[in-house]
């Protein structure tokens, strides 16, 4: 354990400890062409560490093309995060496109804690109507950076 | 992150969060000058960091809804 700090190892182990469900982080990566799918994979190993909820599967973005192909994801290093609800495996539809470092460490923690029944929706009850009525799929894209 | 809450919210909705540095090539093609900056798969931009309501309506193309999106406007002052 070296990029988490040992104050929010405390606090991580915390908040995973509210997860009522096991979810699992499908990290796709790939061997060569991939400068950051190393870092990402150190990340993502603390988490296992902290709650025995979390698991991560790492996933080859060209061996596995069709499990790819499946969440949506053409590049690396990417991160899906999925739950497992009774037998099944279930797509919370949230994925990460680069390091989940800064920012998008904290977005990727409220995502566990989402997917994992770890705390409710942030939407009020208007913003979850109105997104309940969409019918036509939908891809966003946020863009961010890590500071 | 309130894509990711929509995506969890509804099952046509997926969202990526997308670390624009490691990703020049798509920052690039969505003409992403600033950050955040929300490309939806119909055509409709978030730029910025905005409330729930002004989010989610420029996110789904709807008209804009001054109201909601600042529900004080139009409150008579107490």
């Amino acid at each position: 354990m070296g990029l988490i700090s040992a104050d929010d190892q405390e606090r991580l182990r915390e908040d995973f400890s509210k997860l009522t469900r096991p979810v699992r982080l499908l990290f796709f990566t790939q061997a060569v062409g991939c400068e950051t799918c190393h870092i990402t994979r150190q990340v993502l190993d603390e988490l296992p560490l902290l709650s025995d909820k979390i698991t991560i599967q790492e996933l080859n973005l060209v061996l596995e093309d069709d499990t790819a192909r499946q969440y949506g994801i053409d590049r690396v290093p990417a991160v899906a995060v999925a739950y497992v609800d009774g037998e099944e495996v279930k797509d919370s539809r949230i994925r990460f496109l680069g390091t989940p470092a800064g920012y998008e460490f904290i977005s990727l923690i409220r995502a566990i804690l989402l997917a994992g029944g770890g705390r409710p929706s942030d939407l009020s009850e208007e913003g979850r109507g109105r997104v309940a009525a969409v019918t036509m799929p939908l891809t966003m894209q946020v863009f961010t950076t890590p500071t | 992150m309130l894509a990711h809450e929509m995506a969890f919210a509804s099952p046509y909705i997926t969202s990526f969060a997308v670390e624009a540095t490691e990703f020049p090539d798509l920052a690039r093609m969505h003409r992403v000058s600033a950050v955040p900056k929300t490309v939806v798969s119909g055509g409709a931009e978030v730029l910025g960091a905005l409330p729930e309501p002004a989010f989610i309506a420029q996110a789904l193309g709807e008209p804009s809804q001054p109201d909601s999106a600042n529900p004080d406007a139009r409150k008579p002052e107490a």
